[in-house]
């Protein structure tokens, strides 16, 4: 079987979950485990493909497509043959592994999450097609393809996220995330149309290949950088930048295994997975701006984080960050540590998920960390789990959070070194700190201590198999032993130095970061042997920021580790104080930056306004010009009735009543009588007779 | 000396015809209507004769008037008999109160 045929039955292995579940769910209980016994066994094909993908093609991207839609030849624009396909290179099979590895063991940690449901097999189902729909993003060698698939994530997040609906919040919380990712996607759906109308094609690769021979939409460099921007939109919305992150945060009303599914490996990885997809036509402006979204991206949620106090939302703050801290590293070219750090927190913050979930289910669906406390003698497995997973998140060395984040900190720091400029750095290493510092906030609140909750604590006990089983797989997978023998360097590894290769630009040189152009006559000075990113220049600082960054990144980290401790567990400093002491600043932070408060007053209240505007409209000129037609037409039909009345009724009555005065005159002769006919007729004939004598 | 001439018949005949038609129109007995039926008939006849005696019509004339006397007793063989059934719905011979055409 050749891989294309493989990645096609495990694209649809989900997708086949789906059907099955749903339409069987309603009366057969064992329903869910189709679902399961499928997700597996796409899980296995996945690795099948994967270990083939690697060890027989690793340098060639295998592509299979076919016509779907010919329109043949459109006047005043040519033909058009509208194609799907399949593209397998390193990064989709990595990330297709990803995909069903976080997938199945969202699935197995379900069985027992949600015992209990009343929609528990449709539950299954979503789950299935959330992964199609994901499994399709990744796979798909073309932008329109991806556009579907892209939106069929859309769809089974609202499902997934509502699925508690009769709850007010979460129908909601469904709602804006489907909302607000609509938003984003009129942007990329906009800069797909510009590509296809220039490129008259949605393949990646032919894109890639026009750009390089020097066609560009609408001949302009500048229009290339919109159109990149335009596509990026759709990432702001899947994957939460600012200013659209705003749904995250309340998507976590979704029951946890989905926020885990939906934050780690499917719905947000989706956007930074675009971008990898579709960096080589980013121009240099383009990349900057995606770098300084990310940046916001990454900054502001990691503030918000450090306040607040349910569970899932420190994580799903720190999900925004992290995901704003991939698209800052593809944003100064760190594209192969983008990716890596894709997968990396794919699986930690899985893990997170899946331990915040263990707790809440422990807790009786208790999520304030107010409230935990001492949970570490209750829940040992999930403690550790949950620990080392913070640690990766933390960049704390022998992880691989640590591998990822330093190869983004690194990049952050070339990128200073070749340009000279600080903000990314700043930010980068800032946001390093905040996070260790509100992840150990989180586990020492919830897992060390003295329980807060008596009653609750009492009854907290360690979760059953299924749902350990996968915090153990996933929290092993945060070690760096998986990716690279050397765990303070990852270049060496098989991840970044064979797997995962930063792509062929396709940007005009002059469009370009000055840096990602190759000089020609450095060839000759360097090693040929020698890996070589974009440019040499690059390369080699990349290198050179390599071993500053361990220290430093290792330094901030470290100092963010300390200060929790400090404030929450050995309670030398007191956190309230603090917060008094910056009340403005904590209370922007614990207020979310009031984002929700400035979207809901300037575009909700906006759109009210300007609705309740249009109604005035609507109730007073159109209404009236309606009521005043209809006035007018009943005043004419009064006229109208009286001359019918009138005129015409009396015109007809008249000659009813002339028809019978005439009847009445004629009814004299007709008597029934033999004898009265005889003399009429008599009498006629002589009258006859006396007009017609002559003749 | 008046000679008697085609037209003393025709007025003879007129006077039959005029009574015949007097008869018909006045009587309220039904039996009186059929007798004035048969004067018409005869006044006819005496029509028929004389134009056949003073016209050049051979015995056509005298044929057709035979003919009607045969006409004539059929008719008032027929005539009687619904007489007579009139008699038996109504009870009465009177054509006034025999008027179910009216309805």
């Amino acid at each position: 079987m050749d891989l294309i045929t493989l990645s096609v039955i495990i694209l649809f292995i989900p997708l086949l979950g789906f059907v099955l579940t749903l339409f069987t769910g309603m009366n057969f209980k064992w329903a869910f485990l189709i679902e399961n016994v499928l997700i597996v066994l796409g899980f296995i094909l996945s690795v099948v493909l994967l270990y083939n993908k690697l060890s027989g093609y690793l340098d060639t991207d295998i592509v299979s497509e076919f016509n779907w839609i010919n329109l043949g030849i459109i006047p005043f624009f040519g033909e058009i043959i509208i194609k799907l396909g399949i593209k397998l290179d390193n990064v989709a099979v990595i990330m297709n592994f990803t995909v069903f590895l976080i997938s199945m063991v969202v699935h197995l940690f379900s069985i027992d999450y949600m015992k209990g449901d009343k929609r528990y097999s449709r539950y299954f189902a979503y789950l299935g097609l959330f992964t199609f729909s994901m499994t399709g993003i990744v796979v798909t060698n073309n932008v329109l393809m991806m556009y579907i698939f892209w939106e069929l994530v859309g769809l089974s997040s609202y499902l997934l996220i509502g699925f508690w609906f009769e709850k007010k919040s979460a129908s909601d919380a469904g709602k804006k995330a489907f909302i607000v990712n609509r938003i984003g996607d009129l942007g990329m759906f906009a800069g797909i149309l510009i590509l296809f109308v220039t490129y008259k094609t949605f393949s990646f690769q032919e894109i890639f290949n026009a750009v390089a021979a020097g066609q560009l939409p609408f001949n302009s460099e500048f229009w290339l950088t919109i159109t990149g921007l335009l596509l990026f939109c759709g990432a702001i919305g899947k994957s939460a930048q600012f200013p659209l992150h705003v749904w995250l945060p309340d998507a976590m009303e979704g029951p946890t295994p989905v926020s885990a599914l939906i934050h780690a490996a499917t719905m947000v990885a989706a956007g930074v997975y675009f971008i990898v997809r579709i960096f080589p036509i980013l121009s240099g402006d383009a990349l900057l701006i995606i770098a300084i979204i990310g940046a916001i991206s990454a900054f502001i949620p990691a503030t918000i984080a450090l306040t607040q106090n349910d569970i899932k939302r420190v994580l799903a703050y720190s999900t925004v960050s992290q995901l704003g801290y991939m698209i800052m590293a593809l944003g100064i070219g760190a594209y192969v540590f983008a990716f890596f750090h894709l997968i990396t927190h794919a699986f930690f913050k899985a893990c997170l998920f899946l331990g915040s979930g263990s707790v809440i289910h422990s807790m009786h669906h208790e999520q304030d960390i107010q409230k935990m406390g001492g949970l570490r003698k209750k829940m040992p497995i999930t403690y550790a789990t949950f620990l080392l997973a913070t640690l990766a998140l933390s960049g704390i060395p022998l992880t691989s959070g640590f591998l990822s984040k330093d190869g983004i900190l690194a990049g952050t720091l070339a990128y200073t070194s070749l340009t000279g400029n600080w903000f990314f750095t700043f930010i980068g290493f800032t946001v390093a700190m905040l996070t260790a510092f509100y992840m150990f906030r989180l586990v020492i609140l919830t897992f060390h201590g003295e329980p807060k909750n008596k009653e609750k604590y009492d009854h907290a006990h360690e979760s059953p198999f299924f749902m350990i089983m996968p915090l153990v797989l996933l929290s092993g997978l945060s070690i760096f032993i998986w990716y690279t023998p050397n765990p303070f360097n990852a270049d060496s590894g098989w991840v970044l130095s064979k797997w995962v290769k930063a792509p062929t630009l396709s940007v005009p040189e002059s469009a370009r970061y000055p840096f990602m152009v190759e000089e020609q006559k450095q060839e000759s000075i360097v090693k040929q042997e020698e890996e070589v990113t974009f440019s040499h220049e690059y390369t080699h600082a990349m290198h050179s920021a390599h071993v500053p960054t361990i220290f430093l990144s290792g330094f901030v980290a470290g100092l963010g580790i300390l200060f929790a401790f400090l404030f929450y567990q050995w309670k030398k400093l007191d956190p309230n104080k603090l917060a008094a002491k910056v009340k403005p600043l904590y209370n922007l932070s614990y207020n979310k930056w009031y984002f929700d408060e400035f979207y809901n007053s300037v575009f909700v209240g906006g759109t009210l306004a300007f609705s309740n505007f249009l109604r005035w409209i609507d109730n007073t000129i159109i209404d009236g010009i309606v009521n005043g037609s209809a006035t007018l037409t009943r005043g004419v039909s009064k006229v109208s009735g009286k001359f019918d009345n009138g005129v015409v009724d009396g015109l007809v009555n008249f000659t009813a009543y002339f028809s019978g005065f005439i009847g009445l005159l004629f009814r004299k002769f007709q008597t029934g009588k033999v004898q009265t006919y005889i003399v009429l007729v008599i009498f006629s004939l002589l009258i006859l007779l006396f007009l017609f004598k002559s003749f | 000396m008046v000679t008697v001439s085609l037209y003393h018949y025709l007025f003879v005949s007129t006077i039959l015809f005029s009574l015949g038609i007097f008869g018909i129109v006045t009587r309220k007995n039904a039996v009186m209507v059929l007798m004035g039926i048969e004067l018409i008939l005869n006044a006819a006849n005496i029509n028929f004769v004389a134009f056949a005696r003073y016209g050049n019509f051979g015995f056509q004339g005298q044929l057709m008037a035979l003919f009607v006397i045969v006409l004539a007793a059929a008719e008032a063989a027929i005539a009687l008999a619904i007489v007579l059934n009139i008699y038996k719905v109504f009870s009465s011979v009177n054509v006034d109160e025999i008027d179910r055409l009216k309805e």
